[in-house]
């Protein structure tokens, strides 16, 4: 919560004007019975038509203020709330976008899109409720009394004697309010995430049979739920009436010691009603600030929720300064670790070879072994907590970030497309690309012919993640994203799994000729894919257990000899 | 991305979880398209509750009736007081206040007052559990509806949008019931027993006061008309921007490493703008409704107060009537407020109950009901599976066209063949995730389509190639393969899936709690424990799909002496990528196009020139870059 005030204390000048706004709406709201009273005793009782007439529009003249000032505090309350909203937005993108990819799946991807959307909406609604409706409440409240008891002191005890009773009502209602609002918001989550597992896992559910009993987990939530909403609202069903009853008794209790000081002549008819006015004002002050407590909890948690982000520490990286201008010769690991925040062991332990221009790397290992964490230290995706990384001999921290991913294509092991043209998921890899080289991108991925095939060729729209694509088609068209950077360290994870033998032959050919005089390195399941790398790293459990040519590592190692077996049985290599 | 055209943005509905109930009191229209028919059968849903509906009627109409009662009481009680006094004032005769009227008045009033409370105290009490329990009901209906659906629906409708079904229409629904339902009908019995009043007590002034309604629909009806246009624009920037969310950050290492960082953010900011300024005109203008009518209100008031003034000197009315006519106008406007913004809450309301009936009314699996005696008894099922003519297809052309396999008990089958030749399909239809269109699939000669279909799975063992697992213990995540199973089957299961030696590294062994996204371990311990699971589940039959392919080459080592192990004397299918693994199965059949263009054993197929062999050649003469 701390946090999100900050965000309002910013807008701290349009929340002064606010606090004026509220001021004078809430004097021409107290303003009002006074006049109402005085047109009664001196016009109303008397039959003085012109007074009725000259107060009728002086009341009217205030009332016209009040809906100036109404006017403007909508317009401040959701310039405020709206602007409150648009920040942290634009906070929490940005702070996210910083994440390593670490950080990302710490909170989970899922997770993170609601906390920049729903969240904060959630926010944004109960701030609107909180600056156009209860910061009236104080000013009513004080101003409430004060007109009260200018009019008449004496009968003002009445209210000073009712209001701790309905504080009291309030203080206690809230009490057990607040904790059960907050149980039905947990809950509801709680249905929603069943709910959302049996969707994602419907196949797996039904192949074991498991309807029923997943049906009695989301009848549990269902009932949980049901309970205690039923509970909350049966207190809501409580408080509104018990409010009601607190504020007409009170009344009466004014109409009767009012009635004994209009016999004594020391109060008017006129002053006693607009007394009356005034006891409903305070009480209405009262009753909307107790409505806070049904938006906070909701809020609250929200809050929580964005603050969690919001303070989360970005693995932050060091961006470096220094530029690459000759082209990279070399990239060389020396007793490179890789611990995940928190975890107890290295994922990645004393790892050192050297990556040449001109040959292609292979790495293979198993599941865990550290594939994937090892190649996306090269980018920085993660930075290596021990050891150094050398490209061309230079801290590759001291080279500017951005300078060094640009000369980086890499393809990540699951195809991920945005929504949008062929041409623009292309040029994704190069803001500038000219036409020519999108389409030699696509031509080396094996990607052109099938584009071309398309209904609207390099135009034709690709839905959110390429959803209307095959597999092999997103793979490829990934793959010409990153050629068309033209890169100068080609990064494969895994990328060639969905492709048929034949395409994947003819675009490792077109690749080569492409990149014969770059960094390739290739990460793979299959050994048969790898055989002809100038150097294969075999990978087990975050430790090398072995570089060299196939050839050598076959007869060598351990590692590798089991691999091979379980791929091609005992009989080794036909 | 750059920003598209307008058609491609219809896709993102508010599906995303913008929240579709009245958060405030002014909501996008959301148009329902059959309303009557849909309204009509929302209200079969308060039928269990008539009865009780009915008493809750009854007590509004009461306590509302007390409610409006009061402020003629206490009008009459004001008149006393004034005249008591003015008549000391005038008359040094008269006694002055009638204190003990007075007391007997304001002592029914408290009465009227206290009644009025404990009536609406017992209806939202009602109406709480009511309301909940109606959509408690719904949810439940939807539930088993879920169950019934048959998987082509879920594989072709995206997640988000059942799940937006159930959570924000269903919400909506009840918000509705709870509050608007309730208020509607206490606001018109309020309305109507004012106008009475205000009519008893003077018709003059009543239709004075009654011009303001007409003058207020007239004001607030522009303005209606422009607060839903805004909303509108606010939920479809809503849209977007949650669009643009999704995707950045599911493509997180892409925006990264292509450094495409900054565009994103901007592209951000600029929806981000956008939204923004509909929200502050759709607040806005929904802000300045309420004062707006109060100022109405207030005109209405001088008027009154004119026209009181002068009934007055005429003697025509008391002067506490006047007060209690002016309670009453106040009263009148805000029930009429209340109300004004009835017709769009309904008509959302209605629209969400639609989209909730539209899940509803999905065609449902066809089941079978009866079941024969004794069909299928896990323990007894010997596992001959016969695919007798059978023909398929997801749509209308066919994909299969009569297929015939035959396996006999214990036979090891493996499914080969290029991606979209119909594995899956074949598993599919096993499975009866999905029914044949001709023929028939026999288990030990009995046709499964009529047998019930979760007796039919649980003879089936199944790993997927989504490894899903639920938010909870890794035991229980386990267990979901058999639900009676003691700590120690399980810790068994886990070993035979080699599964155990990462399990027990964790710092919470077994008790492990997995994320929503399972987010904590990798995807091959993921592999792992749905092996696990299905080991545990120990069923008569196997089917692999394409499991091994994402667990390592090293960890498969092992997982493979673990499955053949499991599949001894079970009738298995395996499907995979590398032959190497499935040289040894009794049956290979190698599909292409959706037909089985080849089947026999691995020495057969190679003899044979077919497609096989290509396949064959494929994966082991492959060359790495040449």
């Amino acid at each position: 919560m701390r946090k999100l005030a900050q965000y309002i204390a910013t807008y701290k000048r349009y929340i002064f004007i606010l606090f004026v706004l509220v001021f004078f709406q809430t004097l021409s709201q107290l303003y009002l019975p006074t006049l109402m009273g005085d047109i009664v005793d001196n016009g109303v009782v008397v039959g003085n038509i012109p007074y009725i007439w000259k107060i009728g529009a002086l009341m009217l003249f205030v009332a016209a203020i009040g809906v100036v000032m109404s006017i403007g505090i909508s317009y401040y309350a959701s310039h405020v709330a709206m602007r409150v909203g648009r920040d942290i937005r634009n906070d929490i993108f940005t702070h996210v976008t910083d994440f390593s990819v670490h950080d990302f799946a710490q909170v989970g991807t899922a997770s993170l899109i609601t906390r920049t959307t729903n969240d904060v909406t959630q926010i944004q609604q109960a701030l609107v409720m909180v600056l156009r409706m209860f910061l009236m409440a104080p000013f009513m409240l004080l101003g409430g009394v004060l007109m009260a008891v200018s009019k008449d002191f004496m009968l003002s005890l009445v209210i000073l004697f009712a209001v701790p009773f309905i504080a009291v009502a309030i203080y206690f209602i809230m009490k057990k309010g607040y904790p059960l609002f907050q149980a039905v918001q947990k809950r509801l989550d709680r249905l929603n995430t069943i709910l959302r597992e049996n969707l994602t896992g419907i196949r797996v559910v039904r192949a074991f049979a498991k309807e029923r009993a997943e049906q009695k987990r989301l009848q549990r939530a269902n009932e949980n739920l049901t309970d205690v909403s039923i509970t909350v609202n049966r207190l809501m069903a409580f408080t509104m009436p018990l409010m009601m009853l607190l504020m007409n008794v009170t009344i009466i209790l004014i109409i009767w010691f009012g009635s004994v000081r209009i016999d004594v002549g020391t109060m008017q008819i006129g002053d006693l009603m607009a007394f009356i006015q005034y006891v409903m004002l305070i009480l209405m002050a009262l009753m909307m600030a107790s409505m806070m407590f049904v938006i906070l909890p909701r809020a609250s948690v929200s809050a929580k929720r964005i603050e969690e982000v919001l303070t989360m520490k970005t693995s932050k990286q060091t961006i470096g300064t220094e530029t690459l201008t000759e082209p990279i010769q070399t990239i060389s690991f020396q007793n490179v670790a890789y611990r995940y925040p928190n975890a107890q062991r290295n994922t990645l332990e004393n790892i050192s070879f050297t990556l040449e221009a001109g040959k292609v790397t292979a790495i293979i290992g198993g599941t865990g072994s550290g594939k994937t964490t090892l190649i996306q230290l090269i980018p920085r995706l993660l930075e290596a907590t021990a050891g150094t990384i050398t490209v061309n001999g230079k801290d590759i921290k001291l080279i500017h970030l951005d300078r060094l991913r640009e000369k980086i294509g890499y393809v990540p092991q699951r195809a991920l497309l945005f929504s949008g043209t062929v041409k623009e998921n292309v040029r994704f890899g190069k803001d500038n690309a000219s036409e020519e080289e999108i389409v030699h991108a696509l031509q080396i991925a094996q990607a052109d012919s099938f584009v071309r095939e398309l209904d609207l060729g390099y135009e034709s729209f690709i839905e959110q993640g390429g959803a209307n694509l095959s597999g092999g088609q997103k793979q490829r068209l990934s793959i010409a994203r990153a050629l068309v950077r033209q890169p100068q360290i080609y990064l494969f994870d895994d990328s060639f799994s969905a492709l048929d033998y034949e395409t994947d032959k003819k675009l490792r050919h077109r690749l080569l000729q492409e990149a014969s005089d770059k960094i390739m390195v290739i990460v793979a399941q299959r050994v048969s894919t790898i055989i002809d790398a100038d150097q294969i790293i075999v990978l087990d459990k975050g430790r090398i257990a072995g570089i060299g040519t196939h050839k050598h590592l076959s007869e060598t190692n351990d590692v590798y000899k089991e691999i091979i077996t379980s791929q091609y049985g005992k009989g080794g290599i036909a | 991305m750059t920003k598209h055209n307008d058609g491609s943005n219809k896709r993102h509905r508010p599906a995303h979880g913008a929240p579709r109930g009245h958060g405030g009191m002014f909501v996008g229209l959301d148009k329902p398209k059959n309303f009557r028919a849909t309204f009509r059968r929302l209200l079969t849903y308060l039928r269990p509750f008539r009865l009780r509906l009915t008493f809750v009627l009854l007590i509004a109409v009461l306590g509302t009736a007390f409610s409006v009662i009061g402020p003629i009481v206490m009008g009459k009680t004001i008149t006393i007081i004034f005249e008591g006094a003015y008549d000391a004032v005038t008359n040094s005769a008269a006694r002055g206040v009638d204190f003990e009227l007075v007391a007997k008045m304001l002592l029914f009033l408290a009465g009227l007052y206290v009644f009025s409370s404990l009536f609406q105290f017992v209806q939202g009490y009602m109406i709480a559990s009511i309301s909940q329990r109606l959509v408690y009901n719904m949810r439940e209906q939807i539930f088993t509806k879920l169950n019934r659906i048959p998987l082509a629906h879920f594989d072709k409708t995206p997640h988000g949008d059942t799940l937006s079904r159930v959570t924000n229409d269903v919400d909506t629904i009840a918000s509705t019931l709870q509050q608007t339902v309730n208020s509607f009908f206490t606001s018109i019995i309020t309305v109507i027993g004012i106008a009475i009043m205000m009519f008893v007590i003077s018709p003059l002034l009543t239709i004075i006061a009654l011009i303001s309604i007409p003058l207020s629909v007239f004001v607030i009806r522009p303005l209606l008309k422009r607060s839903q246009k805004y909303f509108g624009n606010q939920q479809r920037t809503l849209g977007e921007l949650n669009g643009h969310v999704e995707e950045m950050y599911t493509g997180h290492i892409e925006v990264t490493t292509f450094g495409r960082e900054e565009a994103s953010i901007a592209q951000f900011r600029n929806v981000n703008d956008e939204l923004y300024e509909a929200g502050r005109r759709a607040q806005f203008i929904s802000g300045i409704v309420m004062p707006v009518m109060n100022f109405i209100g207030n005109i209405s008031y001088v008027l009154i107060s004119i026209v009181a003034g002068i009934l007055v000197i005429q003697r025509t009315i008391a002067i506490g009537d006047i007060q209690a006519f002016i309670t009453y106008t106040k009263q009148f406007t805000q029930p009429i407020s209340q109300t004004a913004n009835i017709a769009n809450i309904i008509q959302s309301t209605i629209a969400a109950a639609e989209r909730v009936f539209q899940l509803l009314d999905v065609e449902e699996e066809k089941g079978v009901t009866a079941t024969k005696e004794m069909l299928l008894r896990t323990d007894e099922v010997k596992g001959n599976i016969r695919f007798d003519d059978v023909s398929f297809g997801y749509d209308d052309t066919l994909l299969m066209r009569n297929l015939h396999i035959d396996v006999t008990s214990g036979q090891k089958v493996a499914i080969v063949g290029p991606t979209g030749a119909g594995k899956t399909t074949l598993v599919n239809l096993l499975m009866r995730f999905y029914d044949v269109k001709d023929g028939a699939i026999y288990i030990d000669d009995i046709d499964i389509t009529t047998i019930p279909r979760a007796e039919l799975r649980q003879t089936i063992g199944m790993v997927l190639q989504d490894t899903w697992l639920f938010k909870g213990t890794i035991k229980e995540n386990i267990r979901f393969g058999k639900e009676t199973a003691t700590d120690e089957e399980v810790i068994a299961a886990a070993k035979a899936a080699y599964a155990d030696d990462f399990i027990t590294k964790l710092p919470d062994g077994y008790d492990t709690v997995l994320n929503e996204e399972a987010s904590n371990i990798s995807q091959g311990q993921k592999q792992l424990l749905t092996i696990a699971r299905a080991m545990l589940a120990n069923a008569p039959i196997m089917i692999l799909d394409e499991a091994t392919s994402s667990v390592d080459t090293r960890t498969e080592l092992f997982i493979q002496r673990a499955m053949s192990e499991l599949m001894k004397g079970r009738t298995s299918f395996i499907i995979a990528h590398r032959l190497s693994t499935i040289q040894d199965a009794d049956l290979i059949l190698v599909m292409d196009e959706g037909q089985i263009v080849e089947q026999g054993t691995h020495e057969a197929l190679l003899q044979r020139d077919g497609l096989y062999k290509t396949l064959y050649t494929s994966q082991f003469a492959g060359k790495a870059p040449a």
